[in-house]
């Protein structure tokens, strides 16, 4: 290819690209736009279960193992330079900062976004949400909102419960392995972990992680190609993108939040 | 004796002049016809020709490139959301696969335009789905899942959601294709039964000839990104048009060529 063709085709994903977010931005305004609606209560609850509890067995595992090894990794270090009381702190202030939100919603993108894409997908391909447009029902309200507010209000609360998991991991490899006083891990790490500096700014990135990895697997099953290799495809994509805009958000706010 | 020829009925709807593209690919090419209320309507053509994409017409799930589709005078694309809306309430669709919701059983199924459009109570929206059920033979089958029914069971399920409400039309898109005999004729009988018993406008898309011509009040044929013949059953079973009598008939060759384009054989063998 010359370098024309290669402009072009730079241009042409350009467009696609800018095109499919404003497809996007129409099908989340579609769903989240209007009055909510008495009947969509159920469906939200229905939804919170699958996406929210569904997922903590998980979180909760991968929590605990993720304080477990952050603890005895950083023990490791702070102990040539004597300062393994600071592990507590260490550990929950990387956990609240960082792990929390970013492992939570990587782990939430493999498994409920995935599944999310998938359903979706299928339902398009087996002409479902055809059949409720057709009922005069508007697939984005019944379909797709109450899917959408579940993985907001469930991704935060998840990310919580990793961090907390995490610390008390932290605390059991910390205290009851390598003995350190568990008196002075508790009062050194509640002196360090401030309520608005990182656990608010725990919330704030779970919340715009939330959106970003709902959105984007509600979107790649809405628009997926009604076939086997489309969907499959379109599962791959959710995890992907939604891991990378992850990633790239996570530095983004880190450096807002954090970057004195 | 007075013989007076009764009135036409009024068509329910009008497709005027339709020009649609997918992309660079023209699907239909100035097409017209008209659907009579109470009627069943058939439309015919090889697959793949967009017969579907002409029920999504229809119902304005799709926009045409130009040309109208009226449904009871009302154009589909210039109305308002709550006109449309209004109108699909109105017409039902029965899609090739019954389009069942598979996370609810069969009775919530059937019941769910009942409880989202009707606004009557969950006493009276059970007896209607029973009485539904009923028509199309699959009471038995209330509290089942959709993936445990057969799939020609799933599509008189399908049905039976599609007349909960009682439109006055129902879009049957391919009711027939990979059906046994059996099941066949199951719905054949419920096509024309409830078409009569609930003096329901239906549109049957279909390229099985011969259970659409014993239904049909009227046919369409489609080929060619065009309609090629229109008429009753009777007048197409006579008609003299080569590329309908192929389609009609069945056979193999005629003016769509059993040979794919290629090469001469004997270059392409031999030489």
């Amino acid at each position: 290819m010359n370098m024309t063709d290669k402009l072009a085709s730079l241009g042409r994903q350009t467009i696609e690209f800018v095109v499919g977010l404003g497809r996007a931005g129409l099908m989340l305004w579609g769903a989240i736009a209007r009055k909510p609606r008495s009947k969509g209560f159920p469906l939200f609850v229905r939804q919170l279960y699958i996406v929210g509890v569904q997922s903590m067995v998980l979180i909760f595992v991968s929590g605990l193992f993720i304080g477990m090894v952050l603890a005895l990794q950083g023990y490791n270090i702070l102990v040539d330079f004597g300062t393994e009381e600071s592990l507590g702190p260490m550990v929950a202030l990387s956990l609240l900062r960082e792990l929390g939100p970013v492992v939570t919603a990587l782990l939430f993108a493999g498994r409920a976004g995935s599944a999310l894409t998938a359903e979706i997908g299928l339902m398009k391909s087996t002409e479902q949400l055809s059949s409720l447009e057709m009922m005069a029902i508007d697939p984005l309200r019944q379909i797709i909102a109450p899917r959408f507010w579940a993985g907001v209000v469930s991704l935060p609360l998840l990310a919580l419960i990793f961090s907390a998991v995490g610390i008390y991991g932290g605390h059991v490899v910390g205290v009851e392995w390598k003995g350190i006083d568990s008196g002075s891990f508790w009062s050194i790490l509640q002196a360090s972990v401030e309520w608005r500096e990182d656990i608010v700014n725990c919330i704030i990135k779970s919340l715009v992680f939330a959106v970003v990895v709902t959105w984007i697997a509600l979107y790649r099953g809405y628009q997926v190609i009604p076939n086997p290799e489309g969907i499959s495809k379109a599962t791959t994509q959710t995890v992907v993108q939604s891991s990378l805009a992850v990633l790239a958000l996570d530095f983004l706010l880190t450096a807002v939040m954090f970057g004195r | 004796m007075n013989h007076q020829v009764p009135p036409e009925p009024k068509p329910l709807v009008e497709i005027q002049n339709l020009n649609f593209s997918r992309g660079e690919h023209v699907i239909f090419d100035d097409i017209s016809l008209s659907i009579p209320k109470g009627k069943v309507t058939a439309i015919m053509g090889p697959s793949g020709i967009g017969k579907t994409t002409l029920l999504k017409l229809m119902g304005g799930q799709l926009i045409p490139d130009s040309g109208r589709v009226l449904f009871d005078g009302k154009d589909v694309h210039r109305c308002s959301r709550e006109q449309l809306f209004n109108m699909r309430k109105r017409m039902s669709m029965l899609f090739q696969s019954g389009a069942l919701f598979t996370d609810m059983n069969v009775f919530d199924n059937v019941a769910f335009a009942l409880r989202e459009h009707s606004g009557l109570s969950e006493n009276i929206i059970r007896r209607i789905v029973l009485m539904k059920l009923e028509a199309v033979g699959l009471r038995g089958t209330a509290s089942m899942m959709p993936s445990e029914l057969s799939g020609g069971m799933q599509r008189r399920a399908a049905l039976a959601r599609a007349i909960a409400l009682e439109p006055e039309m129902v879009m049957y898109d391919e009711p027939f294709a990979g059906q046994d005999p059996v099941s066949m004729g199951v719905l054949v009988k419920l096509i024309s039964e409830l078409s009569d018993a609930l003096q329901l406008t239906s549109v049957v898309i279909s390229h099985d000839v011969q259970e659409v011509l014993s239904i049909a009040d009227y046919v369409y044929v489609m080929a060619d990104k065009r309609i090629i013949a229109h008429g009753t059953p009777l007048e197409l079973k006579n008609a003299d048009n080569p590329q309908l009598k192929q389609f009609i008939g069945g056979e193999p060759d005629g003016p769509v060529p059993f040979h794919f384009p290629a090469k001469d054989y004997q270059k392409e063998l031999v030489g």
